[in-house]
C-alpha cells in the first residue's frame, strides 16, 4: 500500500490556492495569528528574476516571439506572451480537461504563486444592489445584500488600492477610491462622443496606486502592469498579502502542492488535505482544523467532486448537487476603430497605468427598450503603446505592398487606433456545468475535469448591442470601425475565453439548492469555506476578483470568529 | 516637425526622463516600502543593467540562413521598409538579423525563410536570364514584389511568393518597429518613470481640433 507522508503539524487552517481569494484568507488568518498552511500548485514567484516591466523588446534576441519563435506558430509558453508576468497557460503540460461533444471552452490556470493577480488587468467594480438581489427574477437571489457587503468592500479597496471618483451610480456602486488619473488624448475624445450619446464615461476603477498606502510605492507610470510590478504599486496578491504572511512566521508554504483530495473524519470534517508533491511525485497530507479552498472557481469544484467517501459520495459538501453547476464566463466581444484626429498628433508618453484610465459602466439599467436582460461595461484601449511583435500585423495585411508608402501608413496611424471590449453578464443555465470525466485522469492520477457550456440567446443579443454601441461611439469621434463585423453568434467569446470563471460552488440560504452559506462555508462541512469566484451566484457586469478579496475577507472574518469560539 | 519638442515643453517638469533615472527612481520607491517584501534596490538595478547599455554591436553573422539567404533577406528587408528622410530602415536596423535568429532556432521558421528565399530565387532566374533576386537589377527587384506584395494577385503560380511574402513584410516591420531605429521612427517615449500622469495641451488640442466634437 501506498506510503502517505502526514504533517506532524495540525494547522489551523490549510489555504489552498495562492490568488485573490488565497492570498486575502492567508493574510486574515495569518495577521490574527492562526498559523495557516498554504498549497500552491506551481511554484515559488521571485519578482526580481521573473518580472519584465522595464525590457524593450530589442533587449532580448527574440524580441518577445520567445526562444524557439513559439509565438508566430500560436503555442506561446505565456499566454500573454513573452514580457508578461508569470500567469499560466490555455494549456497545462500533464494537467488535461476535456470538454463534451457540442461544447466550446477554454480554461486558463494559473500555476505560480499570486496566481492570476499577477498580471490581470485590476479593473475593480463593485457589484451592484440588483446584482445581488436580481429584480428581475432571471437568476437567483445572493444570501447577502449590497449593504452588508459594502463595509467589506470598503476593507478590500482600502487594502488594494482602488483608483475612482464618486459618481452616484447605481450601476456603478462609488468605493474607498484613490485619486483617479488623468485620461489619455483618445480617453477624452471617447469620453465627448459617449456624452453625445448620453453613455457615462467615468474614471476607471483600477487596483493601481496613484499614491503610496500599506508601505507599497505610488505607480511610476510604464505602463507595464501586467508584466509585473518591482515596486507591487500594481496590487497582486502575492506581493501584497503573501510576502507579507511570510514573515508573520504563522505561514508555511508548500509549492508544487496539488491538492487532490479534501479528506474527513467520521464526523464529516476535513481533517487533512492530500496533496501531490509534484517534484517527487509522492501523495502527503498537511492535517488542519479547516480548510478554505481558493483554487480558482473550475478547480475548487473539481477538489470538492474528487474528495469522494462513503458519508459524501457524490463529493464533500455536495449534497445540494449543485458543485459544479452554474457555471458562466463574462460575455466578450471587442472592436477597434481608426480615428483620423489622433493621426500625426504630436507624440509624448502616453503609458499611465497598465490599462485603461477611463471606462464605461452600464447604463441602461431598467430600460425597457433593449431586447436582451442584464448588462455590460466597455473597456478601452489605445494610445501610443509600446512597440511589440504583433503590434503591425494587422497594418500590414490590411495596407499590403511595401517600401515608403508603408512606412509612412505606419507613422502616421501609430497612436491613432482605439480599442473596445464589452464584458456582459451571462445568466447561469442548465447546459453550463462542469463535471468529472470518467475516463482521464491527470498526470498526477486526478480525474480531470469535463466542461459543458452554451451561450444563450440572452448573450448573443447583448453581443449585437454592444457591436452597435462600439460602432456609435467610433463614428462620433470621427473614426472607421476596423474589420468586416460577424454575426454576433460567431463574435461572441468562446466560453472560459474572459477568464472570469464563477458560480461551480455558489452560495445560497437553502442547502438543498446551494453548497455554501452566506460566508463561503459548507452547508455540510462547517469547517470547509471556498474562496474564490466559485460561491458567486450570477456574474454581475463587473469583473470578479474585486469581490473575490471582499468575499475571502469576510468568510476569513467569520472562519477565524468560528474557531475562536469553538465551532470550527 | 512641429511636435518636437512638445515632451520637453509640456512634460518636462513631470516626466523624470531617463531609463538610468527611472531605475534611480524605483530603487528609492523600493527602500521607501519598507515592511513589504520587496525587490532590494541593487537587485532592481542588476535586472536592468542592460538597458542602461547599448548592445555591443559587431557585424552579424547568420546563424539560420546561408550567407546568400541572409543576403537576400536583408535586401528584402530594405525593399519593405527603407530609409527615407524621417529615419533609417529595416536594413540599418537589423531586421534580417533577427529573423535569422529565429531561423536558426525554429525549424518551422527556417522552412518558411528557406523555402520563400528559393522560390523567390527560381521565379527571377526563369524571367531574367538565370539572375537571381540579388543579381537582379532593382527595377526587375520592384517588378517582382509589385507582383507578389498584393492579395488581388492570387493566382496558383504567384500563391507561394505572396504567402512568403506576407511572413516577410510582417516579421520586417516588426523587427524594424522594435528595433532601437523602429521605436525612434515612431518616437515611443513610454516605459520611463513619470512622478504624476499628465497629457500635453498641444496634442489634446491637436485631436479636438481636428475632431467632430469641439
Amino acid at each position: 500500500m501506498l506510503q502517505i507522508t502526514r504533517s506532524p503539524q495540525v494547522f489551523d487552517v490549510v489555504v489552498v490556492g495562492s490568488g485573490a481569494g488565497g492570498g486575502t484568507a492567508v493574510k486574515i488568518l495569518t495577521d490574527q495569528g492562526f498559523s495557516v498552511a498554504l498549497l500552491e500548485a506551481g511554484p515559488m514567484l521571485n519578482p526580481a528574476k521573473d518580472f519584465k516591466e522595464h525590457v524593450l523588446p530589442y533587449q532580448v534576441d527574440h524580441r518577445g516571439a520567445f526562444e524557439h519563435a513559439e509565438m508566430y506558430f500560436g503555442r506561446q509558453p505565456k499566454a500573454f506572451g513573452y514580457f508578461s508576468a508569470p500567469n499560466g497557460n490555455w494549456t497545462l503540460p500533464g494537467e488535461p480537461y476535456t470538454v463534451a461533444p457540442g461544447s466550446e471552452w477554454r480554461w486558463f490556470r494559473s500555476r505560480v504563486i499570486g496566481g492570476r493577480t499577477n498580471h490581470y488587468g485590476r479593473i475593480s467594480l463593485r457589484f451592484s444592489d440588483y446584482d445581488f438581489q436580481p429584480e428581475d427574477g432571471l437568476s437567483d437571489a445572493w444570501p447577502v445584500t449590497y449593504d452588508e457587503m459594502s463595509p467589506w468592500y470598503d476593507k478590500a479597496e482600502g487594502f488594494i488600492g482602488v483608483t475612482g471618483t464618486k459618481e452616484g451610480l447605481r450601476t456603478a456602486p462609488d468605493g474607498n477610491f484613490l485619486p483617479p488619473i488623468p485620461p489619455r488624448v483618445h480617453e477624452t475624445l471617447i469620453q465627448r462622443s459617449c456624452r453625445k450619446l448620453n453613455i457615462p464615461c467615468i474614471p476607471s476603477r483600477m487596483a493601481m496606486l496613484t499614491k503610496s498606502i500599506h508601505g507599497r510605492a505610488a505607480c511610476h507610470y510604464c505602463g507595464q502592469c501586467g508584466r509585473g510590478c518591482f515596486t507591487a504599486s500594481a496590487f497582486t496578491s502575492s506581493q501584497a498579502m503573501i510576502f507579507p504572511a511570510m514573515k508573520t512566521g504563522k505561514l508555511t508554504m508548500f509549492t508544487g502542492a496539488m491538492a487532490r483530495e479534501l479528506v474527513a473524519d467520521g464526523s464529516g470534517k476535513v481533517t487533512a488535505v492530500s496533496y501531490v508533491d509534484k517534484a517527487t511525485r509522492t501523495e502527503r497530507q498537511v492535517r488542519c482544523r479547516a480548510v478554505v479552498v481558493a483554487a480558482s472557481a473550475c478547480e475548487s469544484a473539481r477538489l470538492l467532486l474528487n474528495s469522494k467517501s462513503p458519508r459524501f459520495p457524490d463529493g464533500i459538501g455536495n449534497s445540494s448537487g449543485m458543485v459544479g453547476r452554474n457555471l458562466t464566463d463574462s460575455v466578450g466581444y471587442s472592436a477597434s476603430g481608426y480615428v483620423p484626429a489622433l493621426s500625426g498628433m504630436p507624440r509624448h508618453n502616453s503609458d499611465g497605468i497598465g490599462g485603461m484610465h477611463v471606462y464605461v459602466p452600464w447604463w441602461l439599467y431598467g430600460d425597457k427598450q433593449k431586447d436582451f436582460p442584464r448588462g455590460y461595461h466597455i473597456e478601452i484601449g489605445g494610445g501610443f503603446e509600446m512597440p511589440m511583435l504583433g503590434s503591425f500585423a494587422g497594418q500590414c495585411a490590411r495596407h499590403e505592398g511595401y517600401g515608403k508608402a508603408l512606412k509612412d501608413k505606419i507613422r502616421e496611424e501609430y497612436g491613432a487606433f482605439v480599442h473596445f471590449a464589452g464584458r456582459g453578464e451571462m445568466l447561469p443555465n442548465k447546459d453550463s456545468f462542469c463535471d468529472i470525466d470518467p475516463q482521464r485522469v491527470d498526470a498526477w492520477g486526478i480525474p480531470v475535469l469535463r466542461f459543458h457550456f452554451a451561450w444563450s440567446e440572452a448573450e448573443i443579443k447583448q453581443v449585437r448591442h454592444m457591436e452597435q454601441t462600439f460602432a456609435s461611439i467610433i463614428e462620433t469621434m470621427g473614426g472607421q470601425v476596423m474589420g468586416r463585423q460577424a454575426e454576433p453568434q460567431r463574435a461572441i467569446s468562446t466560453g472560459g475565453m474572459i477568464i472570469h470563471e464563477a458560480g461551480t460552488v455558489r452560495m445560497g440560504s437553502d442547502p438543498k439548492t446551494s453548497a455554501l452559506n452566506q460566508y463561503c462555508q459548507s452547508h455540510d462541512v462547517k469547517n470547509l469555506f471556498v474562496c474564490d469566484a466559485a460561491p458567486f451566484v450570477n456574474q454581475p457586469d463587473k469583473n470578479v476578483t474585486l469581490s473575490i478579496v471582499a468575499f475571502a475577507w469576510r468568510a476569513s472574518e467569520y472562519l477565524a470568529e468560528e474557531m475562536r469560539k469553538g465551532n470550527v | 516637425m512641429s511636435e518636437e519638442g512638445v515632451r520637453s515643453q509640456e512634460t518636462g517638469d513631470r516626466s523624470l526622463g531617463t531609463r538610468r533615472d527611472l531605475l534611480i527612481r524605483i530603487g528609492a520607491a523600493v527602500s521607501l516600502a519598507a515592511g513589504a517584501e520587496l525587490l532590494p534596490a541593487q537587485e532592481a538595478q542588476h535586472v536592468h543593467q542592460a538597458v542602461a547599455q547599448d548592445k555591443a554591436a559587431g557585424p552579424y553573422k547568420p546563424k539560420g540562413l546561408t550567407a546568400h539567404e541572409y543576403a537576400t533577406l536583408q535586401r528584402l528587408a530594405d525593399l519593405i521598409i527603407p530609409a527615407d528622410e524621417h529615419s533609417k530602415g529595416a536594413l540599418e536596423a537589423g531586421a534580417a538579423d533577427f529573423i535569422d535568429f529565429l531561423c536558426a532556432s525554429s525549424d518551422d521558421m527556417r522552412d518558411i525563410y528557406t523555402g520563400g528565399l528559393a522560390w523567390l530565387d527560381e521565379q527571377m532566374k526563369h524571367r531574367y536570364n538565370g539572375k537571381d533576386f540579388l543579381g537582379a537589377l532593382p527595377a526587375q527587384q520592384t517588378a517582382m514584389l509589385d507582383l507578389i506584395a498584393w492579395r488581388k494577385n492570387e493566382s496558383p503560380e504567384l500563391n507561394p511568393g505572396i504567402h512568403f511574402f506576407t511572413w516577410a513584410r510582417r516579421m520586417v516591420a516588426e523587427g524594424f518597429y522594435t528595433s532601437p531605429i523602429g521605436m525612434k521612427e515612431l518616437r515611443y517615449m513610454g516605459n520611463s518613470a513619470m512622478a504624476e500622469f499628465s497629457v500635453p495641451q498641444a496634442a489634446l488640442d491637436y485631436a479636438l481640433k481636428r475632431s467632430p466634437l469641439v
